[in-house]
């Protein structure tokens, strides 16, 4: 895969001084679904906003499809759609206008046969002559999509597009996006729903304090950062843990019928194999052994704070 | 160019015109109505012909000037300050659409409204009083760059303003008062010479003189004058615009 976005020692300023990107670089391959994680003010919704044009950078250089985006910005641009954060829609305008005309600040032709195909997959066809403040704070949501959509972009911004959005309408959106994917378009998510990344994503960046921590496949993330926790359920259940298995890192539940054992999936031993060979050596029945990968969440607040100490 | 982009930014603007058009073109309709009765036929009857004209048609030219000022100022400002108030801005920064675009559109659009009510208000002073318009070709050419010359003032206005209060002082504050005192009611000729002096350092009394000698043949500055004070000011909004676009001053802040 080609790189689509390319972004080199990216900073910037703001007036105060204070810096919201410290010499960010990233590689943005096309067709694939990049997720940025960050807390609040971390430098998501700035880069991002460089990229698009809204924000001016104070150095380094982004290029989209190769177009510089400062010397070469309408080419770069007309490859882009943004969806915001903060719903901003025209309150009194119909929903079919607001997308012909974000269509046409693009300089793209009128093209009704697509805005109703895109408004049909969107399920906003039947909403097409509503103005836009009728609509429900998820309607307005695909509004945004559609907009962005409508000069066909090859790039995509979601910047927190489920922020505030209940859970049935929250998985209707990562439908959208993943038959987006499916049409090769890229797309760019920030996120605070961990699920949502580790759901969709292909790759996961990590920004904290202006920087990128880390930008990795997700699969390659999970498994270099995840640890693993192993349950053992017991026939019998135990008064107490025996001495023999005690410095270990063994827990048993209070009701004494599980032992919790925390493992790294990476290392060539973990363990399991000579625990399980004393437990039975000591005679403690075994009913049923489980794992657990941590999640995605768990693997971020472990990153941002090991950042921040 | 982008004037696809153009055609968008003018059509978006003049829909929301026509979605409210009775309450555009009703409020500057009754109020020239009001200033016709007061000043054309309650005072103007006893005000004697001005330069052979009579008072009520005098009066035409100011009050079309009035309405071009307020009404362009008024649509640009609000057209392009309520996509910032809504934040739908976004979406003119992120497009690939240069200053030029944006500007024509949204000023187009508030010159080619701020035209129709001016145009609507010389159909009704037919009903009050007999005119005879001299130049048209000139008195649209007036009436277009005055038009267009207070339109980018007020993109300009709608630019700077952080809120509402700042969207209506400049309009209040500054242009009603510059119209009055620039003869939309008198000639400068009827006022006492230290006055005159003072009243032909307002730039408004340049386009309404300019306009009035479009109607009438006579003006109270040179027609060259006038057409170059509203070509100086055409170019100064234009210089200030570029400036905001590029510069990204409460644009991209």
């Amino acid at each position: 895969m080609r790189p689509i976005i390319e972004i080199e020692h990216l900073s910037k300023r703001y007036g105060s001084g204070t810096p919201a990107l410290n010499d960010v670089s990233l590689s943005i391959d096309e067709g694939e679904i990049l997720a940025l994680l960050g807390p609040n003010g971390a430098g998501k919704t700035t880069l991002i906003s460089i990229v698009c044009g809204l924000v001016v950078p104070s150095g380094g250089t982004v290029r989209v499809g190769g177009h510089d985006i400062r010397k070469d910005w309408r080419a770069a641009r007309k490859l882009i759609g943004l969806v915001p954060q903060e719903v901003a829609l025209e309150p009194f305008e119909p929903v079919i206008d607001c997308v012909r005309f974000t269509r046409g600040l693009y300089g793209e032709p009128p093209d009704d046969a697509y805005i109703e195909q895109l408004l049909r997959s969107l399920a906003l066809w039947d909403k097409r002559d509503a103005k836009t403040r009728e609509l429900s704070g998820g309607m307005k949501r695909r509004v945004l999509i559609a907009k962005a959509l409508s000069h066909r972009p090859k790039v995509l911004f979601l910047d927190e597009p489920t922020a505030g959005v209940d859970v049935t309408l929250r998985r209707e959106m990562w439908q959208v996006v993943r038959e987006l994917r499916a049409q090769g378009v890229t797309i760019i998510l920030t996120t605070h729903y961990l699920e949502e990344a580790e759901d969709m994503a292909d790759r996961i960046g990590v920004i904290n304090r202006g920087e990128i921590l880390l930008v990795k496949p997700k699969d390659e993330l999970m498994g270099e950062f995840g640890k693993k926790h192993l349950t053992i359920s017991l026939h019998q259940p135990l008064a107490a843990l025996p001495p023999e298995l005690a410095g270990r890192g063994l827990v048993l539940s209070p009701d004494g019928r599980e032992l919790g054992y925390d493992y790294d999936s990476r290392a060539e031993r973990t363990g399991i194999a000579h625990l399980l060979a004393e437990m039975a050596g000591l005679g403690l029945s075994v009913r049923d052994v489980s794992t657990k990968q941590s999640s995605l969440e768990e693997i971020f607040i472990s990153l941002v704070e090991e950042e921040t100490a | 160019m982008n004037w696809r982009s153009v055609r968008a930014v003018f059509g978006h603007e003049m829909a929301r015109f026509f979605r409210t058009v009775w309450q555009s073109l009703a409020s500057p309709v009754l109020s020239t109505v009001l200033y016709f009765v007061v000043f054309g036929a309650a005072i103007g009857g006893r005000i004697q012909a001005v330069e052979g004209v009579a008072y009520g048609a005098f009066i035409v030219p100011g009050l079309m000037m009035l309405t071009v000022l307020q009404q362009s100022v008024a649509n640009a400002s609000f057209g392009i300050y309520f996509p910032k108030f809504s934040g739908t801005i976004y979406e003119i920064l992120v497009a690939p659409t240069g200053w030029v675009e944006v500007m024509l559109g949204y000023v187009g659009a508030a010159a080619a409204k701020a035209i129709m009510i001016a145009l609507v208000i010389l159909a009704t002073s037919f009903w009050f009083t007999g005119i005879h318009i001299a130049h048209p070709f000139w008195m649209l050419a007036f009436l277009l760059l005055t038009a267009l010359a207070f339109s980018l003032l007020g993109f300009i206005i709608g630019l700077w303003a952080k809120n509402f209060e700042q969207l209506q002082i400049v309009p209040m504050m500054v242009i009603t008062p510059l119209v009055f005192l620039g003869g939309a009611f008198y000639s400068a000729s009827m006022l006492p010479p230290f006055w005159e002096a003072v009243a032909k350092l307002n730039p408004v009394l340049y386009l309404i003189s300019g306009f009035r000698w479009s109607f009438f043949g006579f003006a109270d500055v040179p027609v060259g004058l006038s057409l170059a004070a509203v070509g100086l000011m055409i170019l100064v909004c234009l210089a200030v615009i570029r400036w905001i676009f590029l510069t990204g001053w409460r644009l991209r802040e």
